[in-house]
């Protein structure tokens, strides 16, 4: 039993050291692939594409149609927070596409030289997503000020959370939100679960989550929206697949498929 | 009694001395490995910490808050597991019951639950539309998401598994012998309880508390979803997870801080109360 013992402790610090790093990472989804189609392009392989976690819905969509006209590709996404993902590629990752919620953190990958050109392709404003049964009786930004109003936001570094600081400014509000979620998916748990009143969330982050939130307008001069550039990066392993992916999203499928999510046009 | 564990505990350091000597030398191979794996991650933190800007970080008084509260609800998570985990990890080795090997794989269940599947399960069971949370929610107003206390519980969560199981193995190994001359001679079992099998298996106590409280200090993923995050609720982790969106220098500075205090608080304990002789 002794020896039992001092293998317990020597084991401890090491264990302690390892846990001590413990982190997260972002949740990654690959796109089925279909084929029948005829089309014939130069692409090949797998296109690895960054996108932000507000895109999820809709890049979903986009990925499959791109595979159903390039067969034989693949399209693997990773979504996660901008900023995440930006240091992700600063730390090099390896990705091929880079879809940012905010050009701040495509800027930072452009500065880097990992990517050049970006093209904005979407507008995203906000909402106030509610829990169906509005425990908090929300009606309009200024409620979210109200004392004991539980209200959830991203956190400052994250672009949505950007965007919620803006429109509290804007709406001369103060909120103390009770959760300042690492992305914008912690802010829709907290409403779909019911933990808090009312959550600031995208327009599109509303319309994918159906009958489980409520959405409440946030009126057109106190709401911010963001700008989505997208960008091949410079060290891409599959220059032409990016570059074929990139254009898809610019083209008339893409913005189809962005305008069912909520988006708007750039 | 004393007088027997004083024979056992020499006995003990004579068998160390003789396998020390013989250690079968391929081991060393993997046991180096081991080391290079487990400790470059480490050195690779030092290396690139940012050093010079290491004050300015540190002096933001968020870290301060941070560290502080994380001590706090690992050491409280700790006591809790200690008070709820001994007694259950005594009832898993000792009691006879059918059924107890499936209550066994149950409660060490968060052992490999993903902590953000535990946060989740936490959220439905005890947030305030929760299974249990609800009545409490619907009687007091009070709802353990985004407080201190939601921190705790979900910390205790985690890290209680790993004490029970490290407790449990003690009370399987201890020698019953001294229980049964302590029945014997009159003892009630609550006083053999107190008074012989928990000294019995002292350093497993402190070994499992130790390991829950290091688990209980680095926990991240059932805190942030679970406790969400707020002054209340920033721990280290999630404060270094945060400040890695923005800034990476700021995040290895603040794990740099994690783990000297682990370290120092680990040394500390291990030299206080697991000093077992020349081996350690």
């Amino acid at each position: 039993m002794r020896r039992t013992v001092v293998t317990a402790s020597v084991g401890l610090s090491a264990a302690a050291l390892v846990l001590a790093g413990c982190g997260s990472s972002g949740g990654s989804g690959t796109a089925s692939s279909s084929s029948g189609s005829s089309t014939t392009s130069g692409v090949t392989g797998t296109v690895t594409v960054f996108a932000a976690a507000s895109l999820k819905s809709s890049f979903t969509v986009i990925g499959k149609a791109f595979e159903a006209a390039n067969p034989g590709v693949k399209v693997t996404f990773n979504f996660g927070p901008s900023s995440g993902l930006a240091t992700s590629i600063a730390q090099g990752n390896p990705a091929d596409v880079f879809a940012s919620a905010s050009p701040t953190n495509m800027d930072s990958v452009v500065k880097a030289s990992d990517a050049s050109d970006p093209t904005t392709f979407a507008k995203n404003a906000m909402q106030i997503a509610v829990p169906p049964s509005n425990p908090g009786a929300i009606t309009g930004i200024a409620d979210l000020a109200k004392p004991g109003v539980k209200v959830a936001r991203c956190a400052d570094a994250v672009p949505c959370g950007k965007l919620a600081m803006t429109i509290f400014t804007k709406a001369k509000i103060t909120v103390n939100p009770v959760d300042r979620a690492v992305d914008v998916n912690g802010v829709v748990k907290d409403v779909t679960t019911g933990e808090v009143d009312a959550g600031l969330v995208y327009v599109t982050d509303v319309l994918a989550q159906g009958a489980k939130v409520k959405g409440i307008v946030i009126p057109a001069d106190v709401n911010a929206s963001t700008s989505y550039p997208i960008a091949v990066l410079s060290k891409a392993p599959n220059a032409a697949g990016a570059k074929a992916f990139k254009a898809f999203v610019l083209s008339d499928t893409g913005v189809a498929a962005l305008t069912d999510a909520g988006f708007e046009k750039p | 009694m004393v007088r027997v564990v004083r024979v056992e505990r020499s006995t003990g350091s004579i068998d160390r001395t003789r396998e020390r000597g013989t250690m079968p030398w391929p081991l060393g191979i993997p046991a180096a490995v081991a080391v290079f794996f487990l400790l470059v991650p480490l050195v690779a933190m030092l290396v690139r910490a940012p050093w010079s800007g290491l004050t300015r970080i540190l002096a933001n008084s968020t870290v301060l808050d941070a560290l502080r509260l994380s001590l706090l609800s690992a050491s409280a998570a700790t006591v809790a597991s200690f008070v709820l985990g001994v007694p259950l990890a005594w009832m898993l080795a000792r009691a006879r019951w059918r059924g107890l090997s499936v209550l066994r794989a149950l409660v060490t269940l968060p052992l490999v639950l993903p902590p953000v599947v535990g946060g989740v399960a936490l959220l439905l069971a005890f947030g305030r539309n929760g299974v249990v949370g609800k009545a409490i929610y619907d009687w007091t107003g009070f709802a353990l998401p985004f407080t201190t206390w939601g921190v705790v519980v979900a910390e205790t969560f985690v890290a209680m598994p790993f004490l029970v199981v490290t407790v449990e193995g003690a009370f399987r190994a201890a020698d019953q012998g001294f229980e049964e001359a302590a029945a014997t001679l009159g003892a009630s079992r609550m006083t053999i309880f107190r008074r012989v099998t928990l000294p019995l298996i002292g350093p497993s106590l402190v070994a499992g508390s130790v390991l829950c409280w290091a688990r209980a200090l680095g926990e991240f993923g059932a805190t942030i979803t679970f406790a969400g995050n707020n002054p209340d609720t920033q721990t280290m982790p999630i404060a270094v997870y945060l400040a890695n969106e923005s800034d990476t220098d700021a995040a290895i500075a603040l794990s740099l801080v994690l783990l000297l205090v682990s370290v120092v608080v680990l040394v500390a304990l291990r030299d206080r109360w697991l000093r077992q002789g020349p081996a350690l």
